[in-house]
């Protein structure tokens, strides 16, 4: 009894250990990815001069911020202002402890799930953590005591609470077709391909995307860091390590919609020939390349623009997607043939 | 070392902390926050009791909507650091809180020392029923036995949502027609400019 919980409590800590070394990882490739393609997009060379190809860019630029001055103003809540980077990071990765990277495999004798807690809430969790991350943005608004912070802040808080509503709903779908909260057994029934939940909720996977990117404050949803307008939004006044959590903690969601969009809607970690991790990363880089491919393509929505878009369209959508969705699973109609 | 206990132990001091932090200090954002950190810890007595669902749906309500709303209206009206609102108490205010206060706390007394407590035994926690607490369970509670108190607390929401919409109505300028509730027998039009 007592060596399986010390088992259990050291292969969770390594499990925990490698993701989060993964997802940090991740998220420095992240910003070469998105310069590189952003670059190539508009016929640029993007990053080049460290290391081959600008891979080693991601460490230069994080020893860069490690080394800067940590200027803090005088006009900010000092507490509130220490705390807001941490919050808006910690959820980030948070996320990522009920997403399944692959199935169970025998590693060195141990029978190792792929996943951090296969809770029967996981969907629940998802939606508690990120709707939690909403507090860092606002509080690092309202506590740098800058103009430009607090409507960034606000701007953004009101983005997010306003997205997370339509966000939810296309969640939704997918729950009720699988009759499972467990992300583990929602990847369990989508073997092969045609079996994804993409194919049976095709409205709700667009949804999905949309308010994931809205989620996240990425391009063209990132009214909170209009520059021509706001400077730098809710991290105008941060700098050196604060200013940078903001960014992993901002690149950590962008994964982390990808990952738990990958899981919902694209079959997790199951495909063909190759290990389940290898697929799941695979199509994580898919939705990343999306993001960025989409970045490079459409200009920032107004702000009225943004929250009409939110209340007015994808809000009935989600709506709409959700009732219609429990008729077929009410009525029992099974209108896939495969 | 029970695991159980020290989690319960932790969560339970935390939460009654910050529960008191709440109105022992006063930063409102820090409030906010204190607040937040108690439902936090609430929900991790929640989920040590075996009731997940509840857990999770006390961080993504309270701790992820409303404090958020509450937060939202303090950084509005722009209420920074240990600023006081200015307004004197009333002198009846004071001797009306020891009093009431003084007999809550009597009561609470009175009452805990007559209920009969089952004798605590071996362990902290009683192994709850498998299904207690699960989603499935919830729902087929809420749906079947406890349906019309549902249907009736989600009736007071719509209400409540009625009611905000129509004091957040603009108000209407001078050119156009008035139509108040009376005349109409119903809310006015909404209005018609672009709200955001």
């Amino acid at each position: 009894m007592e060596a399986s919980v010390l088992e259990t409590i050291l292969i969770a800590s390594a499990k925990v250990a490698a993701l989060i070394g993964i997802v940090l990882t991740a998220c420095a490739y992240s910003t070469l990815l998105e310069r590189k393609v952003v670059a190539w997009m508009q016929n640029r060379m993007g990053p080049i001069t460290a290391g081959p190809w600008g891979l080693l860019t991601p460490l230069a630029d994080g020893i860069k911020l490690a080394f800067k001055e940590d200027l803090v103003p005088d006009s900010v809540e000092r507490w509130t202002y220490s705390l807001a980077p941490i919050i808006s990071f910690i959820p980030a990765i948070m996320a990522f402890a009920v997403v399944p990277f692959f199935g169970e495999y025998n590693i060195l004798g141990f029978q190792i799930d792929g996943v951090i807690s296969d809770l029967n809430i996981g969907v629940l969790w998802i939606f508690a953590v990120t709707s939690v991350a909403v507090y860092g943005i606002a509080l690092a608004g309202w506590s740098s005591g800058s103009k430009y912070s607090l409507l960034g802040g606000i701007r953004s808080s009101a983005q997010m609470i306003s997205y997370e509503i339509a966000y939810g709903l296309t969640i939704v779908g997918v729950v009720m077709l699988a009759g499972t909260l467990s992300m583990q057994e929602i990847v369990a029934q989508q073997e092969g391909i045609l079996s994804w939940f993409v194919f049976k909720q095709p409205l709700g996977f667009i949804l999905y995307m949309i308010c994931g990117i809205a989620e996240t404050n990425r391009a063209p949803f990132d009214l909170p860091e209009a520059e021509s307008e706001l400077a730098g939004g809710y991290h105008t006044e941060y700098s050196s390590m604060r200013f940078s959590m903001f960014f992993i903690g901002e690149y950590a969601a962008m994964i982390a919609v990808a990952a738990v969009g990958v899981t919902l809607f694209l079959g997790g970690w199951q495909g063909p020939f190759l290990p389940g991790f290898f697929w799941f990363g695979i199509k994580v880089f898919a939705l990343m390349f999306f993001y960025v491919w989409l970045r490079a393509t459409f200009p920032r929505f107004r702000y009225d623009q943004l929250m009409a878009f939110g209340w007015k369209v994808l809000f009935p959508l989600a709506l709409l997607n959700t009732i219609v969705t429990a008729l077929f699973v009410v009525m029992d109609w099974d209108v896939w043939p495969w | 070392m029970n695991l159980d206990l020290v989690i319960f132990a932790v969560s339970s001091v935390v939460a009654i902390f910050s529960a008191i932090m709440v109105f022992a200090q006063r930063n409102p954002i820090a409030s906010v926050l204190y607040l937040i950190l108690s439902l936090l810890s609430q929900a991790v007595l929640y989920v040590q009791l075996g009731a997940l669902f509840m857990g999770a749906i006390l961080i993504i309500v309270y701790a992820g909507a409303i404090m958020v709303l509450f937060l939202f209206v303090i950084m509005l009206l722009n209420l920074r650091g240990t600023e006081d609102l200015g307004l004197p108490s009333h002198p009846l205010s004071t001797p009306t809180k020891i009093i009431i206060s003084t007999l809550f706390a009597v009561q609470i007394v009175l009452v805990a020392g007559r209920a009969a407590l089952p004798p605590v035994t071996a362990g902290m926690l009683v192994e709850p029923d498998p299904t207690f607490g699960s989603v499935t369970e919830v729902g087929r509670l809420m749906f079947t036995e406890w349906v019309y108190p549902l249907q009736l607390t989600g009736i007071l929401l719509l209400i409540a949502v009625v009611a905000a919409v129509v004091l957040a109505q603009k108000e209407r300028s001078e050119d156009e027609p008035v139509v108040t509730i009376d005349q109409a027998g119903g809310p006015a039009d909404p209005p018609t400019e672009k709200v955001g």
